[in-house]
């Protein structure tokens, strides 16, 4: 993956989460767990959360933002909702999300779109792809920084009977 | 509820694990579908459906695993009724329970927004508890006609 530096000056960094599939109490164990991992493995200023293939949520995805609002509040960091789905959005609104955590709308590089749709496809459940824009003092080796970008897919075998 | 007349029912009773949350709602969105809603409609149903399964789950059922039932009706006039009943802990001041942001499972990161939303999503809500023996939730949403579509 190719290193960006997402704001040079203020030297922050930024991780993005694509989720997919569905968000409900029974799936948002994994999926907070897959982010609170690479959270606190890449400790990013910024962390996007994108919606754009979540095609089920009920408050549970509230709960979601809410919990990483409060670990990136802790740390001085900043949580956005990247690119919901009307549906999705809907939910938020209600919900008043958009108060702690800006919703925002990205163009995201297909390359990064394709493994979130990708990771979504081989399952039902939900599915989690990170990629993180780190910043270079923090992170100057090579090595390091192609760790950050990796695919989780837990049960992606699996199929509900 | 409505006095219209019935013009088709289901019933369901599953077991309160966590899995049956998806199970719930894609059986009553499926239920619903032969009134031809809209996708924002049948989205609307899921949600409120998945919040009342889930709190069945989180808080009625909270150290034990119980017995869920669930009744979906149809009504004259494009009425969707959906009753989910459980036989838990039963929920001490409703009033309370229903208050936007109200959780008693925080460190579940449960969001206290499970009624608003049900509120929000569907036309009527009521909820009728008693302490030791259970909780009823009965919702309606009238569904736009092929007319108004």
């Amino acid at each position: 993956m190719g290193l960006k530096i997402y704001d040079e000056v203020e030297e922050k960094s930024k991780l993005t989460a694509f989720i997919s599939g569905e968000i409900d109490h029974h799936s948002a164990k994994e999926i907070r767990k897959e982010i609170d991992i690479n959270l606190q493995k890449l400790n990013p200023t910024d962390l996007y959360l994108d919606f754009s293939k979540v095609d089920f949520m009920d408050s549970s995805g509230i709960g979601l933002v809410m919990g990483r609002y409060k670990l990136q509040s802790e740390r001085g960091g900043k949580v956005f909702i990247q690119n919901p789905p009307p549906l999705i959005k809907k939910v938020m609104l209600v919900a008043g999300i958009n108060k702690l955590a800006k919703i925002v709308s990205i163009d995201v590089p297909l390359s990064q779109m394709q493994k979130a749709k990708e990771s979504a496809e081989n399952s039902d459940k939900p599915s989690i792809h990170t990629q993180a824009d780190i910043d270079v003092h923090k992170n100057d080796d090579d090595k390091s920084n192609q760790k950050t970008s990796e695919e989780v897919d837990g049960n992606a075998e699996e199929k509900n009977s | 509820m409505p006095k219209k007349k019935i013009l088709n029912e289901i019933k369901l009773s599953f077991p309160s694990l966590s899995e049956n949350e998806r199970f719930s709602r894609l059986a009553v969105s499926g239920f619903a579908s032969q009134l031809d809603p809209q996708v924002d409609e049948i989205s609307d149903i899921k949600t409120a459906v998945s919040e009342a399964v889930t709190n069945c789950i989180v808080h009625a059922y909270k150290k034990e695993i119980g017995k869920i039932e669930l009744i979906a009706r149809i009504y004259e006039d494009n009425v969707i009724y959906i009753k989910i009943k459980d036989h838990g802990c039963g929920i001490p001041d409703i009033k309370k329970a229903m208050e936007p942001l109200f959780t008693t499972s925080p460190e579940e990161e449960r969001a206290g927004l499970g009624f608003a939303v049900m509120e929000s999503f569907m036309d009527k809500l009521r909820v009728l508890s008693k302490e030791g023996k259970g909780t009823s939730v009965i919702m309606t949403k009238k569904l736009r006609t092929k007319l108004d579509k």
